[in-house]
């Protein structure tokens, strides 16, 4: 595969570097790196030598001499900047036919504006880690589990303790959010088919699927009604 | 009417000024604090200091106002792809129906006017007129002009 990657910081770099690697199983890829600023683009040419190209991977004629013409299979717009990675998703995609490119959110806040212009997907540290902090502290009754972010739609699974008010509760008496749905109950490790009469036991885990934003009206559902 | 303008810079600054000489009512965002200077004194709109690509300081400088929902939105800002992402926020999210964007490369220039978006190039405009300029010369007896 051919992968062009936007930005040589840390996130760049190493994911030249892991992709070139003969250990990584995945030989035969190809790999070009662009890096603006100078200092950088140095050093890594001394480790990537003509792999990494130096240039502002915004501008059209820098991403043509890297080959966005071809196109890549990949376009990774990794930069530190992201409006520049936006840029860079739109021009590859929009401009050159690149069917797939992924794009680093550095500020969380920003994510809207991707979503918005339609690039996905995406990957922001922030975000990652603040699900992971979610999933490990037990204040938090209701974890994220999946973003469908193109559908507009999530995955979430709430703990349901014994003093939650659905507890011996039927799914049918349940007043669930418009749109939201039960999509499985684990009990004992085990998944459950669920329907209608399925009545919710201490100790369950609840899956549902829902509109994001209505994770409130949820929980009010099934542990504090 | 109403218009914002993002980013306080030369070019951002005369346009808010010339505008409200015009009559509109223009709220200008800019990130420095010192911006504001260039507006003169006794500057009769709004100044908001910001990031024009937060939302929250779009909603203070009334994007979303339902009252009176801004006519207008000039993006100046110096960075082309800022100005790319806040003009099409602006457009697509808040559907403002006036936005022009300042780029300085004609390339994105070219491809974002393609694609909907009103931009102005002032890089464009100058290559054209410092071009016709030249070919416009009248040349000395003396000089031979290359066919």
């Amino acid at each position: 595969m051919y992968i062009l990657i936007a930005g040589g910081g840390m996130v760049g770099a190493n994911l030249a570097r892991t992709l070139l690697s003969p250990k990584h199983g995945h030989a035969g890829h190809e790999v070009t790196l662009i890096e603006q600023r100078r200092d950088r683009f140095e050093k890594l040419e001394s480790e990537f030598e003509h792999q990494v190209q130096h240039g502002d991977a915004t501008e059209l004629f820098v991403l043509e001499r890297a080959g966005i013409a071809r196109p890549p299979d990949i376009v990774v717009a990794a930069t530190g900047d992201d409006e520049d990675n936006m840029v860079i998703c739109q021009i590859s995609r929009e401009k050159y036919g690149v069917a797939k490119v992924i794009a680093r959110v550095n500020d969380p806040r920003n994510q809207a504006h991707f979503d918005l212009l339609g690039i996905s997907p995406t990957v922001c540290a922030t975000s990652n880690i603040m699900a992971l902090i979610e999933h490990e502290v037990p204040e938090h009754d209701l974890i994220h589990l999946l973003e469908l972010r193109n559908e507009n739609l999530e995955i979430v699974e709430v703990q349901i303790d014994k003093h939650a008010p659905c507890a011996g509760k039927v799914l049918d008496k349940l007043r669930l959010p418009e749109g939201a749905r039960v999509i499985t109950v684990l009990r004992n490790g085990q998944a459950e088919t669920v329907n209608g009469g399925f009545k919710l036991e201490p100790g369950d885990q609840v899956l549902a699927i829902l509109q994001p934003g209505k994770e409130d009206e949820l929980r009010e559902v099934l542990l504090k009604e | 009417m109403k218009a914002i303008v993002i980013g306080c810079g030369r070019v951002g600054s005369n346009v808010a000024k010339k505008l409200n000489r015009d009559g509109w009512d223009v709220t200008v965002v800019d990130e420095r604090e010192e911006a504001l200077s260039r507006l003169g004194e006794n500057w009769p709109g709004r100044f908001i200091v910001g990031h024009g690509m937060d939302i929250g300081v779009l909603r203070q400088a009334g994007i979303d106002d339902r009252d009176e929902p801004p006519a207008a939105m000039v993006v100046a800002t110096d960075g082309d792809n800022t100005n790319i992402v806040i003009g099409q926020v602006a457009q697509k999210r808040f559907d403002i129906n006036c936005v022009v964007v300042r780029l300085l490369d004609p390339a994105r220039a070219e491809f974002y006017a393609a694609r909907g978006l009103r931009v102005v190039c002032p890089t464009s405009n100058a290559i054209s007129v410092l071009t016709d300029a030249v070919t416009s010369c009248e040349p000395r007896a003396a000089e031979k002009v290359p066919a």
